[in-house]
């Protein structure tokens, strides 16, 4: 059976934060793969035609995954994700950022803040992400 | 390094954010900003200076006194910016459907 799927994106001004919703069509522990696992981040993370390439990932507190998106004319963004909470397929927290390619962070672009909370309900997994920025 | 100043410096501190929020009010000048703040009259200055570099404040001289007024309409650029994080997320949800979608046949 295929459920509707939700999806959330409420503004809040006054906080500065963004909440998003998500459900999604599988088992909690496959969805927190596909967040936590480099070669299956690299499928989905980038928006098309763009694509996501890991450089090194070290899924810890205090760890960070340091990627690139590859756009169609061959321009390379490299983006910093320092990894500040994790509880196994309940939540990770931590901070996007841009870089450059020896992982020096780019203070002048905007960087988000994110939460990630992941909870199961019957047959679909449903991800909260509140992003400030 | 080059500086980039948009409005996504200016919103990233909330000092500014609350100066923003008065400017949004009326037009004040530099004291009377300050007068709303624990902090001192020169971070005060700081911000109001990262403030006027993001285009985001026209000053005005009135007699011996300096107005700073809110430019509105950059603050559209925040508007705008929101509407393709959106996109993008559900662009992005929509490839992550595709790929637990294939995990979950390759695990069957």
């Amino acid at each position: 059976m295929k459920t509707a799927l939700l999806f959330n994106f409420d503004v809040d001004k006054k906080n500065d934060t963004i909440h998003v919703e998500r459900s999604f069509n599988a088992p909690i522990d496959l969805v927190w793969a596909a967040w936590t696992e480099a070669e299956i981040l690299d499928q989905w993370w980038a928006p098309k035609p763009y694509q996501a390439v890991t450089k090194s990932m070290n899924f810890e507190v205090g760890g960070r995954w340091h990627y690139y998106m590859l756009g169609p004319e061959d321009d390379i963004h490299w983006c910093l994700f320092h990894y500040e909470s994790i509880e196994k397929e309940k939540h990770f927290s931590g901070i996007d950022t841009f870089c450059d390619e020896s992982a020096n962070i780019n203070n002048t672009k905007p960087r988000v803040k994110w939460k990630n909370e992941f909870s199961e309900e019957e047959d679909s997994t449903i991800g909260q992400y509140p992003a400030s920025f | 390094m080059e500086i980039r100043r948009d409005v996504f410096q200016a919103i990233a501190d909330p000092t500014r954010r609350a100066i923003i929020l008065l400017l949004a009010v009326g037009a004040m000048t530099p004291n009377g900003i300050a007068d709303h703040f624990q902090t001192s009259r020169q971070a005060v200055s700081k911000h109001i200076k990262v403030l006027t570099e993001c285009d985001l404040l026209s000053q005005e001289q009135q007699g011996r006194e300096i107005y700073y007024h809110l430019k509105a309409d950059k603050m559209k650029e925040i508007e705008k910016w929101l509407d393709q994080f959106r996109e993008l997320l559900a662009k992005r949800f929509d490839q992550l459907d595709q790929v637990l979608h294939q995990l979950k046949q390759s695990k069957k």
